[in-house]
């Protein structure tokens, strides 16, 4: 019984703010109901669900702010958790950056709420587990797998009287399918908000004709290569850079969007003129909560990047305000604008190039530049007259996704993804870059 | 996750309704300082294993946990948050018709225990049909009523948040007034309360305590526009409070003059040093790329063995149960068979979850399986993994090695890092004199970025001060600076281990593995070692 209906929810609120004493308060409820299947050497390994639902409360008396939380909701328990708070809130220190609770807000319909991924119950993990091992088993490869289901809601209200609810699904699918002899990896991953069009036995044969198709895989020297990244791949890079759009940060001059000599690069050419990139909480297949996690500020559609110039960054309220800049939400979500072109056409129309599946182990090596290393895997292919000659092994590169986004060559059709580095929602096209620099070979298969 | 990870988490800002969430319910301070009676934990889990028998469980254990965690955390003059966390409930896993199942409950009675002991058992009746072969569990005996905690001298958990706070707000001071333009400074303090008992006999009560205080300090130079950030050199311990004293035993001044840390930690000493040497990195020269001979100091060699080490010996890896998420192995059982040459025999690595101050120590493991402290390569040559209760079999072993962890009551229990650590020189070698025979080389002081693939072949490496060597002479402080590697080629490059009078420890506080993802702490010792002809790359890159 995690996912409280809107009248529960708002009842349960509006008697917790009621007991504070406090002079402003937030009060907040999210549940969940959390599923999950895996699976490895071709048999199930683990399978569980998860209940949960808790109620936080956050209190302040001028500046000194108090957090409890709780998960009983009787009329006792619900004055325990208020007191509380209240209590930490008189011990705090005084924070000078604390920003008082928001006066009502209007928010945007955003459709974050599938009754297929809802649905989702022990049968259907099973299947989804069955339907990656049965193909794999029946051709002698090897399926290491999981899917994780979740529905939930969350609400809250503060003592100015500003109020949200929503519900939300989401479910996502991975499988690494590796050939018995070990020369062999492929993967697949399917992120969604809703499973009606999710088939795992549809999905799996991507994985299983990846590692059959990179087994014999040839060395090529590292260097400088035009390369075609699948979306999965490009998320990886584009998510990390993601971290580090913060104003303050640019502002305070230790961020690759700082500008030399103080200020930062809104309005500046930071990207190549083929990207745009933006958030939109309402956009269909990755759309998000109406307001952010941490204020609760409205999201709304904002551009980010448009063709190329940098025209918004993420402000934290204390900071947009010290700027005198109008509050806005952090993004929720990262929209970029692609072609129309499917990664099978962009290798039609490549000379030569490398063909990346997917990035792996991306760490930050230099905030200055946002220089990130990591490594491909899981089907690295050489390209060579618009077709896949043979599988290479794998790169190890070191590259900014400042300096890749400035060698774009063509983007194709973008798509919903999930990066390993991130819990963002992002729509990410395949992307064919010019000069991507890999450094060392590895020999992980 | 790893230590720099919670740094960016911290920095986001995230607010109080969002951190705690991660942890537990947030508690009042004064909560940290009790604990569970014992006869209650003990009533409980009787009542769990009956349950379990009752229901046709051949084996079941039982862990009431309670998890207390608190953080201080904090940027320049600002405390940003001060949050005390608790998690408590019971985790029930059972063997039934060979197969395990797992259920676990926030409800501390018996009859909730006792109910989710029965849905343990009709989960796995559930699996065993669909099993390949029924589980094999190495033989534990029963200890009867044992407890254990942590040697700590001084509680962090009793210590007030004023004094944390004056503590961090004077580091961030010095900092500052050293010359540092910004500084995140925390404190992370963890109490696991762990109870495990099982069918063998065996009713296990454990303290664990762990602290770790870690900063970050920038120096920005608007003019050029160039930043660098300077962390600090202490490591995530299995200690108290006492941790933080300062003591001059725990401090070593290497031969640059950079002082490093052991057994205690002195951050606001460290916080100066990191601002004079964050603003020295800005005008540093960058390194020419080539090869080199690496000399790595403690405080950087952790995580260089944690990843090229560690993760590979684990058993689980090796088999390919966590080849969806962390990864497998190249370390395959036919390299153990045939005593593959992992390293030079100067390479001698033990896993050891006793080791006291490290984070893994315990005296029993989350399987109740009393630890200890075994090798994996021993004069350079592989000779065994890590692994549990259900895979000692598959290694030829009668005993499980006492590396079973979950990081939480509610999250199952599965094969961990123990520490594991490269053990020191036994000759007598000081850094001076090991620094004095290197004639083109790299002296790497702290961890900094680090990535590795899927087997465990390829790493790059960065770190936090760089000093040139140059006929045996350290001449200056460079920039710009990562090395690459293949495992065995990099360890059987390594040319000598400094003596004993050097070996510190230093450790993750977040290593994460399996789905859903639980985190470990974990800590690996050396002393100084030096690896020759070791590829480095230039990472400066231009924006325009």
């Amino acid at each position: 019984m995690s996912i409280l209906s809107e009248a529960q929810a708002k009842t349960i609120l509006t008697k917790v703010v009621g007991f504070s004493k406090a002079d402003e308060c937030t009060a907040q409820l999210i549940g969940a109901i959390r599923g999950n299947v895996r699976f490895a050497r071709n048999d199930v390994s683990t399978a569980g669900i998860t209940d949960n639902i808790e109620l936080s409360m956050q209190v302040a008396f001028g500046k000194r702010v108090g957090t409890a939380t709780i998960n009983q909701f009787d009329d006792a328990a619900l004055e325990r958790v208020v007191r509380r708070a209240e209590e930490l809130a008189k011990l705090a220190p005084e924070n000078p950056e604390f920003m008082p609770a928001l006066p009502k807000q209007t928010y945007m319909k955003t459709d974050t709420f599938s009754a297929s991924t809802a649905g989702i119950d022990a049968a259907y993990r099973a299947k989804v587990a069955t339907d990656s091992i049965g193909p794999c088993r029946a051709e002698k490869l090897i399926a290491a797998g999981y899917l994780e289901d979740q529905a939930g809601f969350v609400a809250f209200l503060n003592s100015k009287g500003n109020y949200g609810y929503q519900t939300s699904t989401s479910s996502d699918y991975t499988c690494t399918v590796r050939t018995e002899d070990g020369r062999g990896s492929g993967w697949v991953g399917h992120n969604v908000q809703d499973v009606a069009t999710f088939n795992a036995g549809e999905d799996i044969r991507v994985a299983m004709r990846k590692a059959s198709a990179s087994a014999e895989a040839k060395a090529l020297e590292p260097g400088k290569y035009t390369v075609i990244l699948e979306p999965a791949a490009a998320a990886g890079l584009v998510a990390f850079m993601m971290f580090f759009f913060d104003a303050r940060s640019a502002d305070e001059g230790r961020s690759f969007l700082s500008k030399k000599g103080g200020g930062n690069k809104l309005g500046e050419q930071v990207y190549g003129p083929q990207v745009t990139m933006f958030t939109d909480p309402a956009y269909p297949g990755a759309a998000v909560l109406p307001w952010d996690d941490g204020d609760n500020l409205p999201r709304k559609k904002l551009p980010i990047i448009q063709n190329g110039k940098l025209v918004n960054m993420n402000y934290s309220r204390f900071w947009s305000q010290k700027q005198g800049k109008p509050e806005q939400a952090q993004f929720g979500n990262v929209i970029m604008e692609g072609g129309t072109k499917s990664t099978a056409d962009l290798i039609r129309t490549t000379e030569r190039g490398i063909l990346v599946s997917r990035t792996w182990y991306i760490r930050m090596v230099d905030p200055q530049t946002v220089l990130l290393t990591g490594l491909t895997r899981d089907g690295t292919f050489y390209i060579e007259n618009g077709q896949i000659k043979y599988p290479v092994k794998n790169f190890r590169f070191n590259e900014s996704p400042v300096i890749m986004l400035n060698n774009v060559e063509e983007f194709g059709k973008p798509v919903r993804v999930k990066s390993d580095e991130s819990d963002m929602v992002m729509v990410i096209p395949p992307m064919k870059l010019r000069d991507f620099t890999f450094t060392s070979l590895s020999d992980a298969v | 996750m790893h230590r720099r990870d919670f740094l960016a988490f911290g920095a986001a800002g995230v607010g109080g309704l969002v951190l705690p969430s991660m942890f537990g319910k947030v508690i009042a301070a004064e909560e940290l300082n009790s604990a569970i009676d014992v006869a209650v934990k003990k009533a409980l889990a009787d009542a769990a294993m009956n349950a379990a028998k009752s229901a046709g469980a051949s084996y079941c254990d039982v862990r009431v946990g309670r998890y207390l965690r608190q953080f201080v955390i904090t940027r320049e003059r600002n405390v940003e948050n001060v949050v005390n966390t608790e998690s408590t409930g019971v985790g029930i896993r059972v063997i039934a018709n060979g197969a395990w199942g797992f259920a676990a409950t926030n409800e501390m009675t018996k009859e909730a225990v006792a109910k989710a002991a029965g849905q343990a058992v009709a989960i796995a009746k559930a699996n065993a049909p669909g099993q390949s072969a029924p589980v094999q569990l190495a033989p534990v005996t029963g200890v009867g009523e044992v407890s254990w905690r942590t040697p700590i001298v001084k509680n962090s958990m009793t210590v007030p948040i004023k004094d944390k706070v004056d503590l961090l707000m004077g580091v961030n001071a010095a900092a500052l007034d050293a010359g540092a333009s910004f500084i995140r400074s925390i404190l992370f303090l963890v109490n696991e309360q762990k109870y495990f008992a099982s069918t063998d006999g065996s009713y296990i009560d454990q303290d664990v305590h762990r602290i770790w205080a870690p900063m970050e300090v920038t120096a920005v130079d608007k003019a050029s526009g160039k930043f660098r950030v300077r962390e600090g050199l202490s490591a995530p311990m299995g200690l108290g409070y006492e941790y933080l004293d300062g003591a001059a035993s725990g401090k070593t001044v290497l031969p640059n003059g950079v002082t490093v840390y052991g057994q205690s930690y002195d951050m606001k000493e460290d916080a100066v040093a990191a601002a004079k040497q964050a603003m020295a990195k800005i005008k540093a020269p960058s390194v020419k790329p080539g090869k080199y001979d690496l000399v790595l100091d403690p405080s950087h060699t952790w995580l260089t063995i944690h990843e090229s080490v560690g993760h590979p010996l684990e058993l689980d890896r090796v088999l390919g149960y966590e080849a969806n998420y962390a990864g497998t192995s190249f370390a395959t059982m036919d390299k153990l068979k045939a005593n593959f040459h992992y390293g030079s025999d100067k390479v001698n690595i033990v896993a050891d979850k006793t080791q006291p101050g490290s984070l893994g120590a315990v005296s029993y493991d989350d399987e109740g399986v009393k630890t200890k402290k075994w090798d994996l390569i021993r004069d350079g040559k592989l000779v065994g993994y890590q692994a549990i209760r259900d895979q000692a079999h598959i290694e030829g072993k009668a005993a499980s090695d006492g590396c079973a962890y979950a990081d939480s009551w509610s999250n199952v229990q599965f094969q961990r890092m123990a520490n594991v650590s490269l053990e020191p020189g036994k000759a007598k070698l000081s850094v001076a004199d090991m620094i004095s025979n290197v004639e083109d080389g790299i002296y790497i002081i702290g961890d900094g970025s680090f990535s590795i693939d899927q087997q465990r072949y390829n790493a790059q490496f960065g770190g936090q001060l760089f000093y040139e060597i140059k006929q045996g002479k350290i001449t200056q402080q460079i920039e710009d600076v990562a090395y690459q590697i293949r495992t065995p080629e990099f360890w059987n490059g390594c040319a000598g281990v400094c003596d004993a009078s050097d070996y510190r420890l230093g450790g993750s506080f977040f290593d994460g593995k399996g789905q859903p993802a639980q985190v470990s702490a974990v800590s690996h010792g050396s002393s100084t070692a030096r690896f020759n002809g070791i590829n480095v790359i230039n990472t400066a890159r231009s924006l325009g």
